[in-house]
């Protein structure tokens, strides 16, 4: 009997080419000598004016093939880049150019695109190029952008791209009548993604075929494939767009289409030579894209059990020098902040400004660490207002299992309700206290305060909208070998979707899992696909390809009971044997049953030979019969009402050093519900990960800007992402399965999660050890202890 | 202006391989590149991230920080080179695969790398000496604790190869 795999920690099949260095990511492909190599100029001021570009003696140089600047685009490479998701609330959203026109906006921005035999006289020739410019006053930071006493863009008033307000019941009036009020302010800072691999695109034109293939590492191979086509002037079906294994994604290429994503296939054809173009690590740093950088100002009226009465939230979201991707983040944080709670009453509004700094795009998370970091910080100051414990005071004003589905009354990143599917917040809470050893900490901090040591605990908590639309799907095929190739349409960055999604296709088709081959991001293997983000490549693609399998078992079951003589209903697959139950020498292979059904039999193997005993289809009618097709295949879309609510709480044990205020971490505790898992190993392992990019935004990472805009830490000597010297030694975790009643498989993501309460679970902890208020994240050890200086100068 | 061209012999993973290089070419280009070895990946291009880190006769360097044309008379060590000669995984790599030490992959050769040297010099590690082991390493995936587990492993399966009397 084949076991099932849903659930089952299944090691990854995608680990044996790159444990063996065989993995083809996108600087492996056309490796060689007939590979030319693209280099960019960047801007190196933050606001300028373009005067003149002189490329005069770029050309000179042995080696180099070509240069353009902005005059030499033609067509729709002239236009500004795509507004990808436009809004009502974005009244001025802006985009850049593949190559400025006459205006730079941030330092790194691209201005010109040099391709030569190497990467070394690509950028030798890049160096060779005289720009002069008019400089412009540069506005740094959400305070000056607020302040607007310069712009960013001249046509857009007060740096403001969009201000949005909802509203749930009226907030300021409960407020007002609510017996306690409190008011907090809130920073959080900018960091970004930072995948090992940056970005990079190969394009090569083939004349003979009139076609266009590109390989880039992206987050959306049918997105980019769409901006190509349109950029290029060519038609969607001469462009066919392969996602190869990406060296981790976060978000950052979830934006599309970079410049490079076009210029590259426009240099291939104009050049007739496959391109490549990789970006370095500090082009990552200046001309990808950034997140996190907002300012919140909460007022919240509550009881005396500490149960809210109303909400208010105002906040600023920086979103850099251009708004590609629309206000997906800041509407992320405004509707997700509410986290497990009833606020009773609502009011949030948000101004999107811009800055001259690297634009803004979601980044894991994308919008809900600042959200869960505001909700959860208040959280905390009510408690501490109150002298009540922070768990009771959350307990309190959690949604109950009985109220499900919930609907928050606004509308969510996807333009649908926000409306939570399932979930038990009151379970999850008693599971964390267990696991961190909630109600044990005071004992443990006197005990650590008796040796002079200076502990606190702190918690976080947070709802996740996870498996967005519009749809995913998926194509199954069973060869005559009997194998299944599996292609679903979004990418792949390291979730060991080629595991996970076999394991569901072995489930459904009761074939051996390693028989099952899937693909992901090959536009050639399945044209419609959104792309992989927000946590929603199990949810969405996964459903998909449990419901394209079941098409595909269907036809196998129907054509075996052809060929076996039996009802449908009689049969069974195992091991990728059709039989009949209870009569096991009544049985037919898989691979036969797929040449049974192609009436095409030419006898190239030894399915086909073994299909001559069997015989199937009616001989009054034609070979393949009215509303059928040849071949043993699959094919189905999964599209939901709307998104499933992952939820999960954590809790962390901080040591702070009385001298040096560096921070340690003692105890890291998960409660993490996703609904059923697929592979808990994965699970794991995405959890841990999350955690650690956590620890960086908590604690370490932020975009050092200077006031002329330049980044002063782009480069991993400067920005400092976590070693292994700086995550827990391990961390505790525990599963609640609240099964999403919205997908066949009741499941929910699990991308973006251990990264959510990061900032907020660090701030509550910091702030129970040291008994100062932290209002600002990250902190680091030197602002630690600045802040207790400030406290010993306070009077 | 034209470049000069250096002839160099690199000898990686025991095949001697010919190239022409300009005196500025990186060992990591070389090796990607010129070679067609791409198992080594390059992560930031100044010496800090480790992925691109191979063994020059036997010890830990970052492929990035070196030129092509210094390491002609070095025996060099990529990821490609530590699969066991029947294709089946060497004990660091089949460790990473039983411990899920890997998401994406990109950071993975250069742990692998720098393991396989970290063992050969200390054979049974402590917990805390197998962080210290990948100290240097940046992943930006698995948050490592899963990587220290594999390198807790590894030691396990290094050990149990060479009293049955296999490779290590």
């Amino acid at each position: 009997m084949t076991t099932k795999l849903m659930g089952t920690p299944v090691q990854r099949v995608e680990d044996q080419r790159f444990l063996r260095g065989q993995g083809r990511y996108v600087d492996d492909v056309a490796v060689g000598k007939d590979v030319l190599h693209a280099a960019v100029l960047r801007s190196p001021h933050a606001h300028a004016r373009i005067v003149d570009i002189d490329v005069d003696e770029v050309l000179d140089l042995e080696g180099v093939h070509a240069v353009w600047t902005y005059d030499d685009l033609t067509g729709p490479m002239g236009e500004p880049l795509p507004l990808l998701i436009p809004h009502p609330a974005l009244t001025h959203g802006r985009t850049q150019y593949a190559l400025a026109r006459d205006e730079v906006n941030h330092v790194g921005e691209a201005i010109a695109f040099v391709v030569a035999d190497d990467r070394y006289v690509a950028e030798d020739a890049v160096g060779r190029i005289k720009v002069s410019y008019d400089f412009l006053p540069p506005v740094v930071g959400i305070d000056n952008a607020r302040a607007a006493t310069h712009l960013v863009h001249d046509d857009v008033p007060g740096n403001v791209g969009a201000r949005l307000e909802q509203n749930v019941g009226d907030a300021p009036a409960a407020i007002a009548r609510a017996p306690h009020r409190l008011e907090l302010d809130l920073t959080i800072e900018r960091s970004a993604c930072m995948p090992m691999e940056g970005r990079g695109t190969v394009a090569r034109w083939d004349a003979d075929t009139n076609r266009m293939q590109v390989w880039t590492s992206t987050q959306t191979s049918t997105g980019v494939r769409a901006a190509v086509a349109v950029k290029l002037g060519l038609d969607l079906g001469q462009v066919d767009v392969i996602t190869p294994d990406v060296g981790g994604g976060f978000g950052v290429k979830i934006n599309h289409p970079w410049p490079e994503e076009l210029l590259v296939p426009m240099a291939a054809r104009a050049l007739g030579r496959t391109v490549k173009f990789i970006e370095d690590r500090r082009e990552h740093f200046i001309s990808s894209a950034h997140e996190r950088g907002q300012v919140h100002h909460v007022t919240v009226g509550f009881d005396d059990d500490g149960r809210l009465h109303g909400l208010d939230v105002e906040f600023w979201h920086d979103h850099g020098a251009y708004t590609p991707y629309g206000l997906i983040v800041p509407i992320i944080t405004s509707t997700q902040l509410l986290g497990p709670y009833k606020p009773q009453s609502y009011r949030v509004v948000f101004e999107s400004l811009y800055t001259n700094t690297v634009m803004v795009t979601p980044y894991r998370g994308a919008g809900r660490p600042q959200g869960c970091y505001t909700m959860e910080r208040t959280m905390d100051a009510i408690a501490a207002y109150l002298g009540k414990d922070r768990t009771e005071v959350r307990a309190v004003n959690f949604i109950q299992p009985d109220e499900f589905p919930y609907d928050q009354g606004l509308i969510f990143q996807d333009g649908r309700e926000l409306e939570y599917d399932s979930g038990d917040y009151p379970a999850s809470l008693e599971k964390l206290k267990e696991l961190v050893g909630w109600d044990d900490f005071p004992a443990f901090k006197q005990a650590m305060a008796a040796q002079g040591r200076t502990v606190g605990i702190g918690l976080a908590c947070y709802v996740e909208g996870t498996g967005v639309g519009p749809y995913e799907g998926a194509h199954v095929h069973i060869e005559t070998s009997g194998k299944v190739k599996v292609a679903t349409g979004l990418t792949t960055q390291g979730q060991g979707h080629a595991t996970v999604f076999a394991q569901l296709v072995a489930d459904e088709l009761g074939v051996r899992f390693e028989d099952v081959e899937v693909v992901t991001g090959d536009t050639r293997r399945m044209p419609y696909a959104v792309g992989t983000f927000a946590s929603r490549a199990a949810v969405m693609s996964g459903s998909a390809i449990h419901l394209a399998a079941k098409r595909a078992k269907e036809k196998v079951l129907k054509i075996a009971a052809d060929a076996l003589e039996a009802d449908p209903s009689d049969l069974q697959i195992v091991d990728g044997v059709v039989s009949v139950k209870g009569s096991p020498g009544t049985a037919i292979d898989l691979g036969t049953v797929s040449v049974l059904s192609n009436p095409l039999r030419y006898a190239f193997d030894e399915a086909s030979k073994a299909a001559t005993q069997f015989s199937v289809g009616d001989p009054g009618k034609p070979p393949v019969p009215e509303d059928e097709e040849p071949g043993l295949e699959g094919k189905d879309f999964y599209s939901p009402e709307r998104a499933t609510f992952a939820s999960g709480m954590h809790a962390v044990i901080v040591e702070t050093d009385p001298l040096t205020a560096e921070i340690k971490i003692l105890k890291y505790a998960v409660v993490h519900d996703c609904g059923h898992l697929i592979n808990p190993m994965i699970v794991e392992g995405q959890i841990h990960g999350g955690v650690a990019q956590g620890v960086g935004g908590a604690l370490y990472e932020r975009m050092a800007y200077d006031e002329s805009g330049q980044l002063l830490n782009a480069s991993f000597m400067d920005f400092l992402m976590p070693y292994v010297t700086e995550v827990p030694e391990s961390i505790d975790i525990d599963h609640l399965e609240t099964p999403s009643p919205l997908n066949p498989l009741g499941i929910k993501g699990a991308g973006e999660a251990g990264v959510i309460p990061s900032a907020a679970v660090f701030a509550s902890a910091i702030e129970d050890a040291e008994g100062l208020p932290i209002a600002a994240m990250p902190i680091s050890p030197s602002e630690l202890f600045e802040l207790r200086q400030t406290r010993k100068d306070t009077p | 202006m034209t470049e000069e061209l250096h002839d160099v012999r690199l000898s990686v993973n025991g095949v001697a391989h010919d190239a022409r290089v300009p005196a500025r070419r990186l060992l990591s280009d070389a090796l990607r590149h010129d070679l067609g070895l791409t198992g080594t990946h390059v992560g930031c291009e100044h010496g800090v991230c480790g992925a691109c880190t191979v063994l020059v006769d036997g010890r830990p360097m970052r492929s990035c920080l070196m030129f092509a044309v210094s390491a002609v008379d070095a025996e060099i060590t990529t990821v490609e080179g530590l699969t066991e000669e029947d294709g089946s995984l060497g004990p660091v790599q089949q460790a990473f695969a039983e411990c899920h030490g890997l998401q994406c992959g990109f950071c993975t050769p250069g742990f692998l790398t720098t393991i396989t040297a970290g063992l050969r010099e200390n054979p049974t590690p402590t917990h805390e000496e197998c962080r210290d082991m990948i100290a240097g390493n940046l992943c930006r995936c698995t948050g490592y604790q899963n990587i220290v587990k594999a390198v807790e492993r590894a030691a396990e399966l290094v050990s149990t190869s060479s009293t049955t009397g296999g490779e290590a």
